[in-house]
């Protein structure tokens, strides 16, 4: 029987190339029976590509791996997972127009997945606190509830080994706090956590060892409990960070004004806005804080004009109704728009860098004239951004999926910010991005703010919301509370207002309030 | 009656080469795989089992090497789609170009000559029922193959692990490789049983519904089976339907023609293609069903990146 202390994986010399980078390059570490161990780094320090090796998706060029002392390369995750390993990715490998319980079917071995599979899920989802329907289609689900879905997946297979990719960047505090006794508890029964974050507190207090990665090796092994945030961060980036300063503005008029706005949600299991007020000043920057699922899509939508408000005058923008206008139209009045999905809905995957700023800009920019594409005006509007916003690119003319997550977020927020909006509205601008790259877009969002624009953050990451608004209001269950100056509140009575308790279960606004929308309220307004 | 009767077999003979070429590719689709070779496919196994039926002097075999035949030619598609990563549109199309002159250039021996007679089903005291006897039990037994086709590919899709992977795939093909499921695998196995059924789809126009031999018999319907898959919205029942529908209305015109309708024949003869297409758009026409059947990543070339 082992016990604490002892080797479970040890990896030597790992390394990995792909066609012109060294993704990893010997990398070793050992992790030891009921550690949770970190893996730092920005993206692109190569954690990926290391976990997916690990995990079999990828296999080493050369390096040895050794499991519970036995040699181990796994030829696939099917023979990882049958060896004890899972993995919760950050990009979820979920199947939208399937239910969760077929999701979950689809990640775990036949013989697990025999006999009643959906009561199970239900068990261990409300055991772990992570409760989910199993029935719902996954693309009716929030980031948040379909996150839980890949961890009830992994606890399924009661894993020796779980990989976790950036676990927590989706959860409420009281959500993490019970993520994390989940974590503790799983550790003390001897299953090892390979822990991947750029949440350096959570790190500090949670993992007993930490590997840190920069450019595909490993800098540096530590306690992280010896360390700081900062002497962590910057043993991560390899440079001294400098936080986002708030310094006080001077807030000037009205510029953005939300009254009574109230829309219905589209889809079954949504959750619809109900008389949300807002008003949002000249250089103000508000946050609303939320859990996934609470109405944020909606309020998103409505704010980008992707849906029509009920009346015009629910929203309006220096006293001009635009509530019925739509995106283009609130594009020429001022507005400029970072929603959640990176790739996909802020930007094309598969068009180049120079292309995508024509989605947004091509107007503000003058990016056309009579209607012929100015590619050489869109090529030093690109390539201005990608200097002003420091992005990693090997050129404006690479597609954007080919960015990281953090790349390509500093990208599509410059875009937004070069054409010097009068309102800002972002929805979870930092997630998945890494330490260095969040504070750049922080930063740029105050001085945004500092120029005279009305910015609208949407976040589930209270942290930064604390950082950077001057007042916070929270969206629940569609409805937002009144906001409130920063210096006013504490991150607990947030937590609170977001969850209505601080027990450690949530009750799931979801799916409660799926039902509550009312029937025939115009739910078919979009398509 | 005989009239009633006759019609009766006319339209399930016409729609049961559509149930299996449409049966095969909406599997295939599944899959997320777009081939646009069906109608090559058929010609090919249309050849294929005349020639081994005529040679052999046996019906199974013919039907054995039409599936063998459309499988093969699926398996040219999978080479180059699946590992050569070739685009999905332009080989589909080349293949059925290909089958097209293929099965002409080496049926020409087989030309004007007829296949022999298939027998059909006799359950003694059912087939002698009047009307429902010949309509339901006097058969050959392709006609009852083909539904039980559809009702075991409906099922599969639905209640097997390996339909749930196959719609997965098709869904999502990156995630499906992220967790572990073999891709290309179960594309090539899909795409050859696509094949195999479109092999046997055009068996039974030569050697049933024609029954003879002649360059370009299939006449689109490959094409045919490949909008039924859409306009379906991949559900293997209503694809059977629209077959039988297009197959109805295909006989029902050609009696009316018969029978010296005042209309243009040409009128008529468009009468089958656009009954079904308004059809299977009203009947699919709720949008949000129809998009979530719909697999996501069809026609997209899965590249094993990561």
């Amino acid at each position: 029987m082992p016990k604490q202390g002892d080797v479970l994986l040890e990896l030597q010399g790992l390394t990995r190339s792909f066609p012109g980078v060294l993704a990893n390059d010997q990398i070793s570490f050992r992790v030891g029976y009921g550690e949770i161990h970190a893996l730092l780094g920005e993206n692109g320090a190569g954690k990926s590509t290391l976990v997916k090796m690990i995990y079999g998706v990828l296999q080493p060029d050369s390096g040895v791996m050794k499991l519970h002392g036995e040699p181990f390369s796994p030829a696939s995750p099917a023979v990882a997972r049958a060896h004890g390993i899972g993995m919760v990715f950050q990009h979820f490998s979920l199947f939208e127009a399937l239910s969760v319980t077929e999701n979950i079917e689809l990640g775990i071995s036949p013989e697990l997945a025999a006999g009643d599979l959906r009561q199970r899920i239900i068990d261990v989802s409300e055991f772990y606190g992570l409760k989910l329907d199993p029935d719902v289609l996954v693309g009716d689900l929030s980031v948040g509830l379909r996150q839980r879905i890949e961890i009830v997946r992994c606890l399924l297979q009661n894993p020796r080994l779980i990989i976790m990719d950036e676990p927590t960047s989706v959860l409420t505090p009281q959500e993490v706090d019970q993520l994390f006794k989940t974590l503790r508890r799983l550790a003390d029964e001897g299953c090892s956590i390979l822990y991947i974050s750029h949440k350096l507190d959570e790190i500090r207090q949670l993992c007993h060892a930490a590997a840190i990665l920069r450019g595909g090796k490993v800098i540096n092994t530590c306690t992280p409990a010896n360390e700081t945030a900062k002497s962590l961060a910057e043993m991560m980036i390899g440079e001294v960070l400098v936080p986002a300063s708030r310094d006080e503005r001077e807030l000037g008029d009205v510029r953005l004004k939300i009254k009574d706005l109230s829309l219905p949600s589209v889809s079954q299991f949504g959750v619809g806005l109900k008389q949300i007020s807002l008003e949002i000043k000249a250089g103000e920057i508000i946050g609303v804080a939320g859990v996934a699922g609470n109405g944020q899509q909606q309020l998103m939508t409505a704010l980008i004009g992707e849906r029509s408000a009920m009346v015009p005058e629910a929203i309006q923008l220096d006293g001009q109704s635009v509530g019925q206008l739509g995106p283009g139209d609130r594009r020429r009045l001022g507005m400029g728009f970072c929603p959640e999905e990176r790739l996909g809905h802020a930007a094309v995957p598969d068009m180049s860098l120079r292309d995508n700023v024509f989605l947004s800009a091509r107007e503000s920019q003058n990016l056309s004239r009579s209607g012929v594409l100015d590619h050489q005006n869109a090529q030093s509007f690109a390539a201005d951004i990608v200097e002003t916003f420091k992005v990693k690119t090997a050129g404006t003319g690479h597609s954007a999926k080919s960015l990281s997550g953090g790349n390509l977020q500093k990208f599509i927020m410059g875009r937004e910010i070069l054409q010097n909006p009068k309102v800002l509205i972002a929805s979870q601008p930092t997630w998945g991005v890494d330490a260095g790259a969040a504070s750049a877009i922080r930063t740029a969002i105050l001085e945004l703010a500092a120029r005279g624009a009305a910015v609208l953050v949407i976040s589930q990451d209270l942290d930064e919301l604390m950082e950077i608004s001057d007042r916070i209001a929270v969206l629940a269950d569609g409805r937002l509370t009144p906001a409130q100056r920063v210096e006013q509140v504490t991150i607990e009575q947030l937590g609170t207002a977001m969850g209505g308790s601080s027990s450690a279960v949530l009750p799931d606004q979801s799916i409660k309030a799926g039902q509550s929308v009312p029937k025939g309220g115009g739910a078919h307004v979009q398509d | 009656m005989d009239l009633l009767v006759n019609i009766m077999l006319g339209i399930i003979i016409a729609a049961t080469p559509l149930v299996f070429a449409a049966i095969g590719e909406l599997i295939v689709e599944k899959s997320g795989v777009l081939n646009l070779g069906v109608e090559g496919m058929m010609i090919v196994g249309a050849l294929a089992g005349f020639a081994a039926t005529i040679e052999l002097g046996s019906f199974w075999a013919g039907i054995a090497a039409a599936a063998l035949a459309g499988a093969l030619m699926a398996l040219l598609f999978a080479v180059l789609t699946q590992s050569l990563l070739a685009n999905q549109v332009a080989t589909g199309l080349a293949l059925t170009m290909f089958g097209l002159g293929l099965a002409a250039l080496l049926g020409q021996r087989y030309s004007g000559k007829s296949a022999p007679e298939v027998s059909k089903l006799h359950i003694p005291g059912l087939s002698e029922l009047p009307i429902v006897g010949p309509i339901l039990f006097g058969h050959d037994a392709m006609v009852y193959l083909a539904v039980a086709l559809v009702a075991v590919t409906a099922w599969f899709l639905k209640n097997t692990r390996q339909g749930l992977v196959i719609r997965a795939i098709g869904e999502n093909h990156d995630a499906a490789h992220a967790i572990g499921h073999p891709v290309i695998l179960y594309r090539y196995v899909a795409l050859m049983f696509g094949g195999a059924c479109a092999g046997l789809g055009g068996a039974y126009l030569s050697l049933v519904q024609t029954p003879f031999w002649v360059e370009n018999m299939t006449a689109g319907r490959g094409w045919i089976a490949l909008a039924l898959v859409v306009f379906s919205a991949w559900r293997p029942w209503w694809a059977f339907m629209g077959a039988y529908l297009f197959g109805g209305i295909t006989i029902i015109q050609l009696h009316g023609q018969g029978m010296g309708l005042d209309i243009e024949p040409q009128l008529l003869a468009m009468l089958p293609y656009i009954a079904t297409i308004i059809v299977l758009v009203l009947i699919s026409s709720d949008r949000t069903k129809a998009r979530l059947n719909a697999p996501a990543n069809l026609g997209q070339t899965f590249f094993k990146s990561s």
